[in-house]
């Protein structure tokens, strides 16, 4: 049951995994090991509930996005004109053209549907259109953080594997340690502090890499290519350095619960060596838990870095965030946190809906 | 998301035997105590509890060098009048010459005004502890309140509450905190707000899957057969049993809220009539010390959030897995 159900985590030999003892275990529960037509339906209307779930979370966040940003401000018309001398026929001109002296539910059923047909409004502060922006900005951000996110991923069970296999030595206590207070360093206050060192340069140390943006301009083909990895380096390296710890730990807790495991014996006593016992037995059942961290960090891929985008200067999402921020611009704000929120519910959804598959104990 | 510190939330924590409310509920029918027995043996047991967790914690290094650092700190924090003198954050009659390389007088330099950085540090304890504090008290009373009313009544109360709580669950958080802090103006108070109603879903989970555990237990068919009502179980007989957990939560808790309250003040978010680490932070890159160099500027004030932060976060864990001694591996 664990082998054929998912072929991406195991290798090709499936181990007798706990899965297997559990559900065997377990005499009440009949559609574990039913009829594949029962198990095929259970699933859908599992997936079908996780579906509905996640369109009533994406409902309240347009609710929260419409009155969030519209009614506590007091009259955002104020906030617009920024305590600049305004007359009173000018705020009702401006009030009538954002659509401001309509009921609060027309407003709101207007905003819902323009969002349902990509329309976040103008930007004050760029007076273009708030989707435009935010397309323009997206490949950037997928492009740091997508990079940062799969180095980080690899790095955190790899490390978490070496250490919880080795618990207890040294060597496990200066990873999880170091581990620990990277994950407690402000990301922002490491971006500068690599910028400080290895961008401007102090002491015996050059300045080795650009300071901030994407690219230095003026560079095509290959030369651009390089370019871009020029300037990824540090702020990929600052994404890691903060984000390896989670998977790390969780990674590194459920190997050592998995570490007591009989079936360990077993593959012990068949005389296995111990890194294929590790490789093929341990490590697929402990990755389970990793995976469903994988895929809440994915959410946040698109959010995640709103302050290293700033301190790089990376044209990205993030950046884009604090830009609309400061002025404050608030429609590319809403635009903006409708986006990251939407991301983080999709990326949810989907790791419910794969997990079943993953893991059939779940969810049926 | 990055705030959320506890990747491994405790499953079923070992309760301590049950705390007062026990005692103090089968006083009434116990023949003639003396007048206040009742109160003392639960006083009695309570400060037994308290001495062995003392003795189990005492085995966790990590754990100590937290706290020790942890009390240094603050100690720092609430005697910074004393160290570097109350006029430390007047930019009006600053001591020294702006952005003053670090030197006997100035042991970390000055900043764009003048002032005495190690000064401004340590009055930063202040602002960054505090919220940190609050902030964290905050979301954990948020979250107790509504995991273990959603654990007590069942229904439709708490499909809702815990359809509500899933909800700001998967809301980015920092995303959400930004949001609000930026609606609400600047001051301590809104940033402690904008924190604590963003993080206590975690907190709410926890509780209820613990509530849940508790009211399964035989006594509280007991306690409702001898009259409790929905206050008196909940308040007696569910929080003592939760207590343990929330206390291990607060203290993770507060760590996510000392970054988050450092995120604020260096988006510009906080407030700006006082010095608090991330503020720092933000006041050095607008005075451009990334591009001078002036390193000595930059890595104090975050150096001391990831010590508070990381001291808070050893603490947690030693708590975690003295209440919880499956965990131990963790340690």
């Amino acid at each position: 049951m664990t082998a054929d159900s998912n072929p991406a985590l195991l290798d090709t030999e499936g181990p007798p995994g706990p899965g297997a003892t559990a559900t065997r275990g377990r005499p009440g529960r009949p559609s574990a090991r039913g009829p594949r037509a029962r198990n095929t339906r259970a699933y859908l209307l599992y997936v079908a509930g996780k579906l509905g779930g996640a369109i009533v979370s994406l409902f309240a966040v347009l609710v929260t996005s419409f009155f969030l940003f519209r009614l506590i401000p007091g009259d955002p018309v104020k906030q617009m004109t920024g305590g600049k001398r305004v007359s009173a026929e000018q705020l009702a001109a401006m009030r009538k053209e954002f659509g401001l002296d309509k009921p609060v539910m027309t407003q709101f059923w207007d905003y819902t549907g323009k969002v349902l047909s990509g329309d976040f409004g103008t930007s004050y502060q760029f007076h273009a259109p708030v989707m435009e922006k935010i397309t323009e900005a997206l490949p950037a951000t997928l492009l740091l953080t997508g990079t940062a996110y799969v180095l980080y991923t690899l790095l955190g069970i790899w490390l978490g594997t070496r250490t919880a296999w080795r618990n207890g030595r040294l060597g496990d206590r200066l990873n999880t340690g170091l581990a620990l207070t990277l994950y407690s360093v402000p990301s922002f206050w490491l971006g500068l502090l690599l910028i400080i060192t290895f961008a401007v340069g102090i002491g015996p140390i050059p300045g080795m890499f650009p300071t901030g943006g994407l690219e230095s301009g003026g560079e095509t083909g290959f030369a651009y290519v390089v370019d871009v990895a020029h300037h990824m380096v540090l702020p990929v390296i600052t994404l890691v350095a903060v984000g390896y710890a989670q998977t790390l730990l969780v990674m590194r807790s459920s190997l050592l619960d998995e570490m007591g495991g009989d079936y360990l014996t077993t593959a012990r006593a068949k005389g296995l060596r111990d890194d294929l016992v590790r490789r093929r037995h341990a490590v697929p059942n402990a990755l389970l838990p990793t995976v469903t961290l994988m895929f809440v960090n994915l959410g946040t891929v698109v959010a995640g870095a709103i302050l290293v985008e700033t301190v790089f200067s990376w044209p990205g999402l993030g950046g884009l965030f604090y830009q609309a921020l400061s002025v404050p611009d608030l429609p590319l704000v809403q635009g903006l946190f409708f986006v990251f929120s939407v991301a983080v519910i999709l990326m949810n959804t989907l790791a419910d809906v794969i997990y079943p598959l993953l893991d059939p104990r779940v969810g049926r | 998301m990055t705030t959320d510190s506890a990747p491994t939330p405790p499953s079923t924590p070992t309760p301590p035997p049950t705390p007062a409310s026990r005692v103090r509920s089968a006083a009434p029918s116990a023949p003639a105590a003396p007048g206040g027995s009742a109160r003392s043996l639960a006083r009695a047991r309570r400060r037994h509890s308290a001495a062995r967790f003392w003795r189990e914690y005492r085995t966790h290094r990590a754990g100590l060098f937290g706290l020790a650092v942890l009390v240094l700190i603050a100690l720092a924090a609430v005697f910074a009048p004393l160290l570097v003198g109350s006029d430390a954050q007047s930019v009006t009659d600053a001591p020294g010459k702006p952005m003053e390389s670090p030197s006997a007088a100035y042991p970390l330099g000055t900043d764009q005004f003048g002032r005495d950085l190690l000064g401004l540090l340590v009055w930063g304890a202040r602002i960054s502890l505090s919220v940190g504090l609050l902030a964290a008290v905050l979301s954990v009373a948020i979250g107790t309140l509504v995991g273990i009313t959603a654990g007590h009544f069942k229904g439709w109360y708490a499909t809702v509450i815990m359809r509500i709580t899933d909800w700001f669950l998967v809301m980015p958080t920092l995303v959400l905190a930004i949001a609000l802090a930026a609606v609400m103006s600047g001051t301590i108070w809104t940033i402690i707000l904008a924190i604590g109603v963003t993080t206590w879903p975690t907190t709410a989970r926890l509780v209820r899957a613990q509530t849940l555990a508790v009211e399964s237990r035989p006594y509280i068919e007991r306690a409702q057969a001898l009259g409790g009502g929905h206050g008196h179980i909940m308040a007696r007989h569910v929080l003592p049993n939760v207590m343990p957990l929330v206390l291990a939560q607060t203290t993770l808790v507060i760590s996510g809220a000392i970054l988050t309250e450092a995120t604020l003040a260096f988006l510009g978010l906080g407030d700006p009539t006082n010095v608090s680490w991330g503020g720092l932070l933000q006041d050095a890159r607008e005075a451009g010390a990334v591009s001078a160099g002036h390193w000595w500027y930059l890595a104090p004030p975050g150096l001391a959030i990831a010590i508070v932060a990381l001291a808070f976060t050893l603490c947690g864990r030693a708590v975690e897995s003295v209440l919880n001694p499956r965990l131990g591996a963790t340690r």
